[in-house]
């Protein structure tokens, strides 16, 4: 289902307008908030589902696929927003978690869902609870990739060694990941996910998105990066550029030019530690 | 062995190569004028037609893929890729632009949203195809040189005019090669 989407960008949009800046810019979604996670951050409180009629406002100002996020666990946010008609639902460790044990059962719905993941076993577990798509959480709306790095690299890290393991070690392997043995053997057979994987927070610059793709991610989400940015038009554009020729400097180089202020970054070291959403999730 | 690229601007580009290797092609990915100039034929994914396009404008491609595929360069594209080839588009965002070739009227988004995706049987050239829509054009009308190949309850979902292919759905998703193959051996002369 999201194989669409693969080589793309999807940008976080709060607005119509910013919808249609974003659409412009050429992404190939948005995803409807009421706060990006930056604001999220600042503002503090419980962090819920969008308000139905926003989200109606963005999808009725764009034509490509709109996403909106559920909070983690709530399968009744999530039926909300199926029922509105969003293309895809992002259950999402930016909003306050409903559920301290449990996730959406994916399974459930029609329409597809994104999950976000640190590891190989986080990951196998939410496809295994019926994701069509895993991104990294990275530490979203920080503008500092250093987390998401850190999760591509451990993704494909133990994608790799799963490879590389005789078939008898498998069993062990499932175990140690927490995750399905079916899962874990198809990761095994295939060298990757069996579906899409995308990176997501804290990517604030083309260079940025240019790393994440040539550490393996097939696509990008862009949340706060680009609407705290000093020109959210000419960024998006240019983030889009970078991730489709991300293994050519020449073009990155020339898309990271005259791009006005970048978002200002937070330091993670700087966050208390309730203060980290990517450890988020079961 | 014909050796053929896919557009790898945005898209399900793997899924092709690895399609156009299962129907006897050697497949590249291709994304500069000099690589898609070098390939005996050109595949156009699936992906967000608006992106496809607006990445084609930036990288001044439009104008180099309409004189190849003008000039006879066999194109096959699927979903996004059969707007691509389009030569009149209903319901695109303002402005965009097609490559066009294939004497069609396309309708965007014409199956609906994500949550309005399906697949199912359609019929191709008389014989049943399991073919997966998502977010799907349709072809609303053809000019007299295009030869309907697949049709939905009624609807036109594939299309060939000479060397000319499109789908509205995604043959590079499901095992059944025989759209590839027809494309491979379009590519080769030989059909």
């Amino acid at each position: 289902m999201a194989e669409m989407l693969k080589g793309g960008v999807i940008m976080d949009v709060v607005t119509p307008e910013q919808a249609k800046i974003a659409e412009d810019a050429g992404a190939v979604a948005v995803m409807a908030l009421e706060r990006v996670p930056a604001d999220i951050r600042v503002q503090g409180g419980v962090a819920r589902m969008s308000d139905p009629d926003m989200i109606d406002g963005i999808m009725d100002a764009v034509s490509i696929p709109v996403m909106a996020k559920c909070r983690i666990g709530h399968f009744a946010e999530a039926q909300v927003l199926q029922a509105i008609g969003v293309d895809y639902i992002d259950e999402s460790e930016v909003l306050t978690p409903a559920d301290e044990a449990h996730h959406v059962d994916k399974w459930k719905f029609t329409v597809p869902f994104v999950c976000g993941a640190t590891n190989l076993g986080e990951a196998l577990r939410r496809i295994s609870e019926g994701a069509a798509m895993i991104r990294s959480k990275g530490e979203a709306g920080t503008g500092n990739v250093v987390e998401a790095t850190r999760h591509m690299r451990r993704i494909r890290g133990e994608i790799r060694r799963l490879s590389a393991l005789p078939p008898d070690e498998l069993y062990a392997a499932a175990k140690e990941l927490q995750a399905p043995y079916d899962l874990v053997a198809d990761v095994a057979r295939d060298g990757k996910l069996p579906v899409v994987l995308f990176t997501a927070g804290g990517i604030a610059t083309p260079a940025d998105a240019a790393m994440m793709m040539q550490l393996g991610a097939e696509g990008v989400f862009v949340g706060s990066g680009i609407f705290k940015s000093g020109d959210p038009a000419t960024r998006a554009a240019a983030i889009v550029k970078a991730t489709t020729f991300h293994d050519d400097p020449d073009v990155i180089a020339k898309v990271s030019r005259a791009l006005g202020e970048p978002m200002v970054g937070i330091n993670l070291d700087t966050l208390p530690p309730d203060q980290h959403y990517a450890g988020r999730g079961w | 062995m014909p050796v053929i690229g896919v557009l790898a601007l945005q898209g399900d580009v793997r899924e092709h190569l690895r399609a156009l290797g299962g129907a006897g092609a050697r497949a590249v990915p291709v994304r500069r004028p000099a690589e898609i100039e070098a390939v005996d034929g050109l595949v156009i994914p699936g992906g967000e037609s608006t992106t496809l396009w607006r990445l084609a404008m930036a990288f001044d491609l439009l104008e180099p893929l309409r004189k190849l595929i003008g000039g006879g360069m066999p194109a096959f594209g699927s979903c996004a890729g059969m707007i691509m080839l389009a030569d009149r588009l209903v319901d695109g965002v303002r402005g965009q632009q097609t490559l066009g070739g294939i004497d069609m009227t396309v309708r965007r988004n014409a199956f609906g949203r994500q949550v309005d995706s399906f697949e199912r049987n359609i019929e191709l050239s008389g014989e049943p195809f399991h073919a997966v829509f998502i977010r799907a054009p349709w072809v609303e009308q053809v000019g007299p040189d295009v030869s309907v190949l697949g049709t939905d309850a009624g609807r036109i979902v594939a299309v060939r005019q000479g060397v000319l292919l499109a789908t509205a759905f995604h043959p590079e998703l499901t095992p059944d090669r025989r759209i590839h193959e027809l494309f491979v051996s379009m590519v080769k002369g030989t059909s």
